[in-house]
């Protein structure tokens, strides 16, 4: 009797140790406190994104440009949303810019977390930390409709093409890897550089993420057009995911409330509204 | 005797040299390494086995930077010396050329080289004028030499001034014309007085060609980001470092003894 009794004390004192231990833990689901959120800024959240945003990602409503805060666009509206179910109001989000490459690397950052369409892989997951995956990417390739790349229907065909692509970005491995082309693959610090080179022509097609490439293809230069959907270099999807601090116990926080935006269909309808472009789009086949 | 205590005084401030030395750059090399934060500054910055994946890859847009340098080496002091020298000529009949230098020296002087080089290499391809290159290369080497060649002249154009009045007098009284004075009496001496400035702005002009990276040229700086970027190691920018310096540091030496030997000739041929 004695020794039952004292090996249930035991056990149930173990229990309660480790439950209360659990706070001190900073990167388990269970520990991180989620109602007092461990940001930057007590009751701020700071949202990190690119030093100009472009539709649909944020600002993307009639006069909005390069405003996150109207909350339009793909990401702007997914920002409000998280926010709201971390339980912040619309006017606690605050947002700071920041570029693209520089931040995927190991140190302290002054943010919450950093959302311009990082795909998440393997390699940046070693130096920083990433959400769960809000949206699927797929590569994409744009060219002028009379341009060496135009009726390319295969990666042989787009091997003779001078391609361009922004640096740091996972377009740019893919271009270099998998389309592999003769020539070298002319490198830009970032998109609008890319974008200013094709106008110049100076290179005959660029690799964008879809979504980006619809809107470069329907807004910005007219006379481009999607040459096609690049196909996938792995089994695995691309998946963009939020860009966080190593190590930040925010992670578990916001994987919560992403969870609970997706399962109560408000991430399909996010997607729905801005990312939903219609027609169809020729593949690139191996 | 006395050259005996010479020997034995220079052996003496040798040592102390060699002792001094050891202390300064001993002692500072231990504080580095021995700090905590050191192991992960050599990680990141001079990792052996990122310096030798990067190598190849830097060193073939180091070739392009040389290849651009020396493209510029031959424009810049034909374009500096034709707007030091109209600028220069005297008459009211050349008004409207000085004019136009001056404007010259003034704009590509105050535009900052990096705008030029952006302007120029993605702002005049897309004006899709036929005839005109688009080449991103093209463009920049204009740029550079637009720029530099504006300083060069400047440059050029106080050498000029510091040749004395006189020469040019006599060089007139001797029946020369403005051209022929120019040309023979008073440039060679003027170009002589500058060479110090001149080769100081080549220095800085082998570096200024990095600046080339942004237009998407894979020069040694663009190769060393991408590096970067793929593996988060900074030991590229270290491997493009050392390329810079292998031609930047010979060449500053040579300056130097240039123009030591340049002012020792002078001194020895100057009537007393």
């Amino acid at each position: 009797m004695k020794a039952r009794t004292l090996i249930v004390a035991v056990a149930a004192l173990a229990t309660v140790a480790t439950a209360c231990g659990d706070d001190s833990d900073a990167t388990s689901d269970a520990g991180t406190d989620c109602n007092t959120l461990p940001t930057v800024q007590e009751g701020v959240l700071t949202v990190a994104t690119g030093e100009t945003v472009f539709p649909p990602w944020m600002g993307a409503g009639e006069d909005d440009f390069d405003d996150p805060t109207t909350g339009t666009g793909y990401e702007g509206a997914l920002v409000y949303a998280l926010a709201a179910e971390l339980g912040f109001d619309a006017g606690d989000v605050t947002f700071v810019r920041t570029g693209f490459d520089e931040v995927i690397a190991p140190g302290e950052k002054d943010w919450d977390f950093n959302i311009q369409q990082y795909s998440i892989t393997a390699a940046r997951d070693e130096v920083v930390d990433f959400s769960d995956g809000y949206y699927q990417v797929e590569q994409a390739i744009i060219g002028r409709a009379d341009g060496p790349a135009a009726g390319a229907s295969t990666l042989d065909d787009l091997r003779s093409v001078r391609v361009g692509a922004a640096l740091g970005t996972t377009s740019l491995d893919y271009a270099e890897s998998v389309i592999a082309p003769d020539s070298d693959v002319q490198v830009y610090d970032d998109n609008a550089a890319a974008k200013a080179a094709f106008d110049a022509g100076q290179v005959d097609a660029i690799v964008f993420d879809l979504p980006t490439a619809y809107y470069i293809t329907a807004v910005e230069i007219t006379d481009a057009s999607i040459i096609g959907v690049l196909p996938r270099s792995d089994d695995a999807p691309e998946e963009l995911g939020m860009l966080f601090e190593e190590g930040n116990p925010l992670v578990s926080c916001v994987n919560s409330a992403l969870t609970a935006l997706r399962d109560g269909g408000t991430l399909a309808a996010i997607e729905d509204e801005w990312l939903n472009q219609g027609g169809s789009i020729p593949s690139i086949t191996d | 005797m006395r050259r005996a205590l010479g020997d034995i005084d220079g052996v003496r401030s040798a040592l102390i040299a060699t002792v001094s030395a050891v202390v300064v750059f001993g002692g500072g090399a231990l504080v580095v390494v021995r700090s905590p934060n050191w192991p992960r500054v050599r990680q990141q910055f001079f990792n052996g086995d990122d310096f030798v994946e990067a190598w190849p890859q830097v060193l073939d847009g180091f070739w392009l930077n040389l290849e651009l340098f020396a493209y510029a080496m031959l424009l810049i002091p034909v374009v500096a010396l034709a707007v030091a020298v109209l600028r220069s000529l005297r008459g009211p009949a050349f008004w409207p050329v000085r004019l136009v230098a001056v404007v010259y020296t003034d704009v590509f002087r105050g535009i900052p080289l990096i705008l030029l080089i952006l302007l120029l290499g993605f702002g005049v391809p897309a004006l899709d004028i036929s005839g005109l290159p688009r080449s991103s290369t093209f463009w920049g080497i204009i740029a550079l030499t637009l720029s530099y060649s504006a300083y060069t002249a400047e440059i050029y154009r106080s050498g000029i001034d510091a040749v004395p009045e006189s020469q040019t007098a006599s060089a007139r009284a001797l029946g020369l014309t403005q051209w022929q004075s120019l040309r023979f009496a008073i440039l060679p001496q003027a170009i002589r007085n500058v060479v110090p400035a001149l080769m100081n702005t080549v220095v800085s002009l082998q570096k200024d060609v990095a600046l080339i990276s942004v237009l998407g040229v894979r020069d040694a700086v663009r190769e060393a980001q991408i590096y970067t970027t793929r593996t988060f190691n900074y030991t590229s920018f270290v491997v493009a470092t050392l390329l810079f310096l292998a031609i930047s540091i010979p060449l500053t030496r040579f300056v130097d003894w240039f123009i030591a030997r340049d002012r020792a000739v002078r001194s020895q041929t100057m009537v007393g």
